[in-house]
């Protein structure tokens, strides 16, 4: 008798709301540094801030001690270029990576990701969390340091990249730490506004506002410094809670507050208008069938009858054994993963790595190969087979429990079983993540690994005056490495900063208004519900901001999003916290749908890397174009800045990374 | 058998989500309190096992099942459409996910 139906048709009475109903009432929280949004960036700028010696309050719209996508887990960290086996260096691999995604890409993030990841993961294993084979389960495999224990993915010559055997409990020890250290941690409140001095739109940022997502009560945060530590836009295009809640990598709590405050505050963002194709609801549990990608990378696929599909290097030599599926071509460098490559254009050939055949879909269509396909484990070497499932599988936190037990309770034996694919249209055979589904063109999402954000600086400042930034908050923000490197750097500059800046004074004002916006859906009685407001706006990016964008339909979009903003969402009724705080991320829907709009109407050219058509400017990537759109709100209205590609190495900046990194990494 | 039936809402979809033994849970709520999107709610009555009030949120992360104390308290459970299935590679025998009379259990834990 745990469901709620159950339990209603046995008490007879509608129960009351369990917490108790604060609306309105203020708290006010005064610190050195806020740190809004408390998963993997969060918890490690906290940390540091902790350790600086700095008063830090952490924000956290979920509960702290699982929070934010990465709380779960982490199965393989992101290019550790500078542990004892790499191969390849911070400089090698920031331009690989750039070169990978056409310029599109924030060179600042990644180099300071590449550059302390692994100092990072040698904290986190200070703090308790087994980086090592120290069992020597692994011993002999080919991608295994026999030095220091650690294991690799991806690449076996190149090793950037650490399989982390311990990686389900990365969570615990950093929060255990931070509380040790005096982090005051506020959970279960959802950052609604940041407050600027004097209230004015572009002015510096001295605090925040939230509302308990149980009881409902208002928090004022005052803080000479904030660190905007939230999640990318999510869930904006599709949005089903009936379909798309086990088949999404991200957290239900990542809707992009932090980029719409951000945005109404009057900071920069840049790549907002990027988007790809997003299978949603299609999709079947992360890493939960049949496939070769990521985790998975690179099991064996066979067909209906037992075929093996055959693995290619990138001049689509076969593949004849499981080893060179791990390893560059002769002459080649290194690999880069194959995720990190998105867009139109694919893999850059020079970091191209092996991949299953690209003729799939024509040779199915044919009759050679027979589906549904099946990821084979039990063909796989021994220790690649225990890495895929036992390592990976069991550490990417989002798997240890809904795939690894739940599979082998039901019987799955990874020695003796392969896991079906997904059966999809010859056509989906064409992508190489073809178990991800062949949804609808309309279906988009700003995606994995690469979206629009917050433009930074070299101290991963924004725009705005006492307002940091790090992981997916970031333009190109990627990753767990990402997101806890860019964490503890952003902090060590929020702190220098902290510590000479004025005392913060919150404007009254601008307090009031925001707390008017906040509670007016708990004061109605009649209007829709915020599931039919989501929907609706997913509606509407769907219709105008496809797949296919021109002037006009984006335009009319804008005036469908500015209609409802006025009307529907005006009419919205929430009849508890809870429903207050989903019904206040439409409202964040609302902005992100109107900033992803404005970029999308200010870029007037189409491009391949971007994944971004325009039916009006057809020409993909035309000269006078590769650059960042930056758009910004000045007064309320939409200013359009520009940047050029590499802007973090060009004037004022110095031209290479590591002098820039040295002047601006704070490390002592 | 019930000779009565009451006004209530369609069942959710996901139903479940997850699904909690009222024999094995002491209503310690420490689910409650992990779960990041409040699907689960406390009992108005202290002690007892909590509400799955909210299953059409559930991200199915299990962070509800891995923080229990109470082993077979709080089991997570795929939805109907989100169940896979897999073929055995020596005799061709297919299994799925909540199939009746499955293989025994798998036993060797994750690494780590």
């Amino acid at each position: 008798m745990s469901d709620y139906l159950d339990f209603l048709q046995a008490e007879a009475d509608i129960p009351e709301w369990p917490y108790p109903l604060r609306y309105r009432k203020e708290n006010h929280v005064s610190s050195d540094v806020l740190v809004l949004g408390g998963g993997v960036a969060g918890i490690h700028a906290a940390l540091t801030l902790a350790r600086i010696g700095l008063s830090t309050v952490m924000v956290e719209k979920g509960g702290a001690k699982k929070a934010g996508s990465g709380g779960v887990g982490v199965d393989h960290w992101h290019y550790a270029c500078t542990n004892p086996a790499s191969k390849v260096t911070p400089e090698e691999f920031v331009e690989a990576m750039i070169e990978g995604m056409g310029e599109y890409e924030c060179g600042i993030f990644d180099y300071i990701n590449y550059k302390e990841g692994y100092d990072t993961l040698l904290d986190c294993e200070r703090l308790g969390v087994k980086i090592r084979d120290t069992e020597d389960e692994f011993q002999g495999a080919e991608f295994r340091d026999e030095r220091t224990k650690l294991l690799f993915s991806y690449d076996y010559e190149s090793k950037y990249d650490i399989r982390v055997p311990g990686g389900w409990n990365i969570r615990e020890p950093l929060l255990r730490e931070a509380r040790r250290l005096g982090v005051t941690v506020c959970d279960r409140i959802m950052a609604t506004s940041l407050l600027t001095e004097g209230g004015k739109q572009g002015a510096r940022v001295v605090g925040a506002t939230g509302v308990n997502t149980r009881t409902g009560e208002f928090y004022v945060f005052r803080a000479k410094a904030t660190i905007l530590c939230m999640a990318n836009v999510h869930r904006l295009w599709v949005f089903s809670t009936e379909l798309k809640g086990s088949a999404c990598m991200y957290d239900p709590n990542c809707v992009g507050d932090g980029h719409a405050m951000a945005w109404k505050a009057g900071a920069t963002l840049t790549m907002m208008e990027k988007s790809r194709s997003e299978s949603g609801g299609f999709n079947y549990p992360d890493y939960g069938v049949g496939n070769a990608s990521n985790t998975w990378f690179a099991c064996t696929i066979v067909d209906a009858r037992g075929k093996e599909v055959p693995w290619v290097n990138r001049d689509g030599r076969v593949l004849t054994t499981v080893s060179e599926r791990y390893r560059p071509a002769p002459g080649q460098k290194f690999l880069l993963p194959p995720q990190a490559l998105f867009g139109l254009k694919g893999p850059v050939y020079a970091y191209a790595g092996p991949r299953l055949i690209p003729d799939l879909c024509a040779r199915i269509q044919s009759g050679e190969f027979v589906l549904p396909l099946f990821a084979d484990l039990p063909s796989m070497p021994d220790l690649e087979r225990r890495a895929i499932f036992g390592l990976m599988i069991g550490n990417e936190g989002k798997t240890r429990v809904p795939i690894y037990d739940i599979y082998t309770q039901a019987g799955f034996d990874p020695n003796k079983d392969m896991l079906q694919a997904p059966v999809r249209s010859p056509r989906a055979y064409l992508n190489r993540t073809w178990w991800m589904a062949d949804p609808p063109s309309q279906w988009r999402d700003p995606g994995f690994g690469s979206h629009g954000g917050l433009v930074v600086d070299w101290d991963l400042k924004t725009s705005l005056e006492g307002l940091y930034a790090a992981g997916q908050q970031v333009f190109q923000g990627f990753g767990h490495s990402g997101a806890a490197t860019s964490g503890r750097y952003a902090a060590r500059n929020a702190a220098l900063y902290a510590r000479e800046a004025s005392e913060p004074i919150i404007d009254r004002g601008q307090v009031d208004k925001e707390k008017a916006r906040v509670y007016a859906p708990i004061a109605r009685k009649r209007g829709m519900g915020w599931k039919e407001l989501c929907a609706g706006i997913a509606r509407i990016m769907q219709d105008y901001c496809g797949e296919y964008k021109q002037e006009g339909t984006l335009k009319l979009g804008l005036r469908w999003v500015k209609e409802i903003r006025e009307r529907e969402a005006v009419d919205t009724v929430a009849r508890n916290p809870h429903e207050l705080v989903r019904t206040l991320e439409c409202f964040t829907r609302l902005t992100a749908a109107e900033i992803i709009m404005q970029a999308s109407l200010a870029r007037k050219a189409s491009s391949s890397v971007l994944d971004f058509r325009r039916l009006d400017y057809p020409d993909l990537d035309p000269e006078g174009w590769n650059k960042f759109i930056t758009l910004r709100l000045a007064d309320g209205e939409v200013k359009d800045d520009g940047l050029p590609f590499k802007y973090w190495l060009k004037s004022p900046w110095a031209s290479a990374y590591e002098e820039n990194y040295e002047r601006h990494a704070r490390l002592r | 058998m019930s000779d009565k039936a009451y006004m209530v809402p369609n069942p959710f979809m996901p139903g479940k989500a997850v699904e909690i033994d009222p024999q094995i849970c002491n209503g310690c709520r420490a689910c409650v309190e992990v779960c990041r999107m409040d699907v689960l709610v406390p009992h108005p009555e202290k002690g007892k096992p909590p509400i799955v009030l909210y299953p059409d949120e559930c991200w199915f992360c299990a962070c509800c099942v891995e923080e229990c104390p109470r082993p077979g308290a709080i089991r997570m459970e795929h939805p109907l459409n989100q169940r896979v299935g897999w073929k055995r590679k020596e005799t061709g025998e297919y299994f799925r996910i909540g199939m009746r009379n499955p293989p025994p259990p798998y036993e060797k834990p994750p690494v780590g």
